[in-house]
């Protein structure tokens, strides 16, 4: 099940490669994208089939194992536990939202739809894979496909972004390697396999190799994560990529980083993690001010949701930081910020999904993402003008939208562990708090300027799509139980070892 | 006796079929009109299959030793050398035909092609310093032909008089340390060698030195690298494919078993040799960060594969790995190296990065194959380089020398920067010009590289189970 959730995009993606279509053709265009919806959301039917299924025992349920270089210990082992269903199901809604979403296309449907599914089934792989080897495999391949999609699809200076993203993530991703090889040249006998090298423990003594290992993964996850000061790919990547392509990056790909340092470091050297649960706390914390400010500063909208993508993703940090400390006696403080910093990861990924759709439709309409250009859409759009307050008010925190309801229980956990970091980090949701206000304020209040008398509201498919997100933002707002229930059978046993 | 020698040839049949393909050729060439030349190209390419095969059958034999008292090793190793020298030269057989085929007398190229090849895969047997000169030569001499082959073209003959100019002398060395080295250990066999060197004598350091700068001529290591990328760019494109790749396999087979029956650590060949790769793999990237030309690009990258391969060498007798990881290394290599050239080929030896943008429109196939071919090089996966650079760094750290791979990590990402200088106008740019085609065998030729890497990548599971119980030294 898991594994088709994975081929039926890839297979889709490899047929759309090979068949020749006319991209020119506008009913053509329109039956592709109809098409890659209809894929994209195969995975995501799946994904709910598999959380029917689900039964948080605590480990990895609905595995599925198949032998692959065995002389080297690599199989392909794909799963599930509490932290990685939500991730992947979200991942799997928000490629479907972005495939159906209207961008200029550029003559190049196929090729657009086609490199989405391959990222979708890349994406899914990251969040399913049980393997250290496959996981990889996975990570790579998407920040590829990325690359492509920025630079064929972007705008700006986009080939420059789509290289600086390509670099910087690669070397990135390197490190990781690195840290995979140390972790994987410690195991006995060798393997890749996840489940068996979190029971091996095979760095449990410490020392420098441990710490180098560490090092390797941690840096790996920081640049995608983006923490500050290995963030400064992501506005460029965010802002010039087209906006499905942006929602997906934000939504979905930063999210690697910080699954990534549950699933590897936090679970497979404990240890060393706690050893530098506090650093990387006030890393976060360093994040989370320092993307609200320099979001604070901006006159682009993009760019505005793009550094406050940055300040998000430190909450997550923080709340890793926390979960994984060596503070003792904090396990069910620890839990809560572990399950905070997962809702999170699947509140950002809806609601900023949302975020850089919306921006998209607004460059599709006006043509800029200046701030200073827009005024008074309110009267013209309300539907469009409705959306970005329920995702700007989700994502400054507001309670009743799923932004709270992450953020309440990251500052819950830490609070108990590291007070001054909790502390300083709640200035972070103040400025937030103030920039999406001014930003409602300025683009949708206040006179509509004469040349957007003809601004038309959100069309069919915008709305559907941007409806669904936040629908589910407003769930987990109102209702977390059910997502809550998942992820705590996998957040107290990970925090508990 | 006569039976000994009968049971000795058959040992290396394989290598008797090259030989005897080699003739053949020449003397169909040399009978044969004008307008049948390239029926050289259909016996040269019936020859490398028979070869093939019966290297195959060699390795299921499953029986690794020594033969020709000692001289030459029939393991998995030489097999899967012999087999990766005969896969290059049965592509680039395929895109040579096309490529010289209004050439009136080029049926002699194909037997210098096949000489070149035999050189090579004896490199990979040898055991003997003797038997390792004598192949190094031929692989040498056929090769400075092959890249002068273009007679009428300056930059063919500059390649051809360049390489040459380069190669006399270390070749000239090789003797003279295969001397030193007769005299320290009073044989020339690799069992001779390991029981009769020992200690750290100048005498041996600089037979060891001299050996070692002659492997790195063929292997384009520095400090005998500059050959390379004017090889890459002037020799005809086919055999630029050939050149950058089959003396590779020999020459990295070679120097492995070489430095394995050396005094352990003695003459500190391994941190010479980690130098050497160090500095091949950062100057062969920094060679290549501004190139313009596409051939000079791919021969720069080529220095700077030598480099990665080099780590394998490294770590020689301290990881498992370590011949795993060769084999792996030069599968991924070769087969990446073949479909780029093989790009070039198909696309009539277009080379200049501006006739590159917009090509993913009008040749998605052929862009798709060259972009694959980079990415292999790059490392991702699940192309063959990933597995190659996986084991590679494994192999270095376990070594000792997790220094050697942080650098190999610091050169992908340099890497990164020039690959994507060809790959970002041939995706995002959008001019139309004309993409003129050479053959439909050139294209199949280049295709089916591409299919390799992307095989090798993802089936990697037969190449590490056979790789995994290769021996340098069998019986040793």
């Amino acid at each position: 099940m898991l594994t088709a959730a994975i081929f039926v995009p890839l297979a889709a993606s490899v047929v759309l490669a090979v068949v020749r279509v006319d991209s020119h053709d506008v009913a053509t265009v329109r039956r592709l994208r109809v098409a890659g919806t209809a894929v994209a959301a195969v995975p995501l039917v799946l994904l709910i089939l598999a959380w029917s299924r689900f039964e948080g025992t605590g480990g990895f349920e609905l595995v599925e194992q198949v032998s692959w270089i065995p002389t080297l210990g690599v199989g392909y082992t794909v799963g599930v536990d509490g932290i990685s269903l939500p991730l992947a199901a979200m991942t799997a809604l928000v490629f479907t939202v972005a495939i159906a979403y209207p961008v200029d296309l550029r003559d190049r449907a196929r090729a657009y739809v086609a490199l989405f599914l391959f990222l979708e089934a890349a994406s899914l792989g990251v969040f399913l894979a049980l393997d250290l080897f496959l996981f990889f495999v996975f990570w790579d391949v998407s920040l590829v496909g990325m690359y492509f999609l920025i630079g064929v699809w972007g705008h700006g200076d986009a080939r420059r972004s789509a290289l600086k993203f390509f670099i910087y993530t690669l070397a990135g991703s390197l490190a990781l390697l690195l840290g995979i090889i140390g972790l994987y040249l410690a195991t006995e006998p060798r393997t890749f396999d996840m489940a068996t090298i979190i029971e091996q423990q095979p760095l449990a003594g410490g020392g420098l190799y441990a710490t180098l290992v560490f090092v390797g993964l941690a840096l790996g996850f920081a640049v995608k994560t983006p923490l500050v000061p290995v963030h400064t790919w992501l506005p460029p990547a965010h802002v010039d990529a087209p906006g499905p392509a942006s929602a997906v990056l934000a939504g979905v790909l930063l999210k690697m980083g910080t699954y990534g340092f549950v699933r590897i470091p936090m679970a497979m050297q404990p240890e060393t993690f706690a050893r530098f649960a506090f650093p990387l706390g006030v890393l976060a914390v360093v994040a989370i001010l320092y993307g609200a400010l320099v979001a604070l500063a901006q006159t682009d909208i993009k760019r505005l949701v793009a550094y406050t993508s940055i300040n998000h993703m430190g909450y997550v940090i923080l709340g890793l930081a926390a979960a994984g400390t060596a503070v003792g006696g904090q396990r069910s403080a620890q839990a809560v910020a572990l399950t905070g910093a997962t809702v999170e990861m699947v509140a950002h990924g809806l609601i900023t999904g949302a975020l850089f759709l919306i921006s998209g439709s607004i460059l599709t309409r006006g043509h800029t993402y200046e701030l200073d250009a827009y005024g008074g859409l309110a009267s013209r759009a309300p539907v469009l003008t409705v959306f970005t307050a329920i995702a700007a008010f989700a994502s400054l925190g507001l309670p009743g939208l799923a932004g709270f309801v992450a953020e309440f229980q990251v500052f819950t956990g830490t609070l108990a562990i590291y007070p001054w970091l909790a502390g300083v980090g709640l200035l972070g949701i103040v400025i937030t708090a103030a920039l999406f206000l001014r930003m409602l304020q300025q683009v949708f209040l206040g006179p509509l300027p004469d040349r957007w008398s003809g601004w038309p509201d959100l069309g069919r498919v915008e709305t559907v799509g941007l409806g669904v997100l936040l629908l589910l933002v407003v769930i987990i707002g109102v209702a977390p139980a059910w997502l809550l229930d998942v992820i705590d059978s996998a957040a107290g046993p990970i925090v508990g070892r | 006796m006569g039976m000994d020698m009968a049971a000795m040839v058959g040992d290396i049949i394989p290598e008797v079929v090259l030989v005897v393909t080699g003739v053949v050729v020449l003397l169909y060439a040399l009978t044969a009109p004008r307008r049948w030349q390239s029926g050289a190209a259909v016996i040269a390419a019936t020859g490398v299959v028979v070869s093939a095969v019966a290297t195959v059958q060699r390795m299921s034999g499953d029986d690794q030793r020594l033969t020709f008292t000692d001289s030459y090793a029939i393991d998995h190793v030489t097999d899967w050398g012999v087999l990766l020298v005969l896969a290059v030269t049965l592509v680039v057989i395929a895109m040579s035909a096309p490529w010289f085929v209004t050439d009136p007398r080029h049926g002699e190229y194909y037997t210098l092609l096949v000489f070149s090849a035999l050189g090579a895969a004896l490199m990979a047997g040898a055991s003997d310093l003797i038997q390792l000169t004598v192949s190094l030569l031929l692989s040498s001499v056929t090769g400075f032909v092959l890249a002068a082959y273009h007679r009428r073209s300056k930059s063919s003959s500059e390649a051809g008089i360049k390489y040459f100019l380069l190669g006399a002398l270390p070749n000239a060395g090789m003797l003279i340390g295969l001397a030193y080295l007769f005299g320290l250990a009073g044989g020339t066999t690799y069992p001779t060698l390991r029981a009769g060197l020992d200690g750290t004598t100048p005498a041996l350091v600089v037979g060891v030195a001299l050996v070692v700068l002659a492997l790195a001529f063929k292997l384009g290591a520095v400090p005998l690298h500059a050959w390379v990328p004017d090889v890459a760019e002037g020799a005809p494109a086919p055999a630029a494919a050939f050149i950058t790749a089959v003396p590779k396999i020999g020459g990295l087979i070679a120097l492995a078993r070489f430095v394995d029956v050396l005094p352990a650590d003695a003459v500190g060949w391994r941190p010479l040799i980690a130098i050497l790769a160090a500095l091949t793999m950062t100057l062969g990237n920094l060679a290549a960060l501004w190139q313009d030309d596409l051939r000079r690009l791919l021969g720069w990258s080529a220095v700077s594969q030598t480099g990665y391969g080099l780590m394998a060498v490294v770590a020689v007798q301290r990881s498992e790995l370590a011949v795993p990881s060769l084999l792996f290394f030069l599968a991924a290599y070769v087969v990446g190296n073949v479909a780029a050239f093989g790009v070039v080929v198909a696309l009539r030896g277009r080379t200049d990065r501006a006739q590159y943008a917009g090509l993913a429109r009008r040749r998605p196939l052929l862009a798709g194959i060259l972009a694959i071919s980079f990415l292999s090089f790059i490392g991702i996966p699940p192309l063959a380089g990933f597995p190659a650079k996986l084991l590679l760094f494994g192999v270095a750290i376990e070594a000792g020398y997790t220094w050697l791979s942080v650098l190999a990590v610091v050169n992908t990402v340099v890497s990164i920067f020039y690959y994507a200088r060809f790959l970002a106008p041939m995706y995002f740019a959008t001019d139309d010009g004309r993409a003129g085609l050479l053959s439909a065998w050139a294209s199949a030729a280049a295709v089916a590289s591409g299919a390799g890497v992307i095989a090798v990548g993802v089936a990697a599971e037969p190449f590490a189970r056979t790789f995994a119980p290769a021996l340098l030294l069998p019986g040793g």
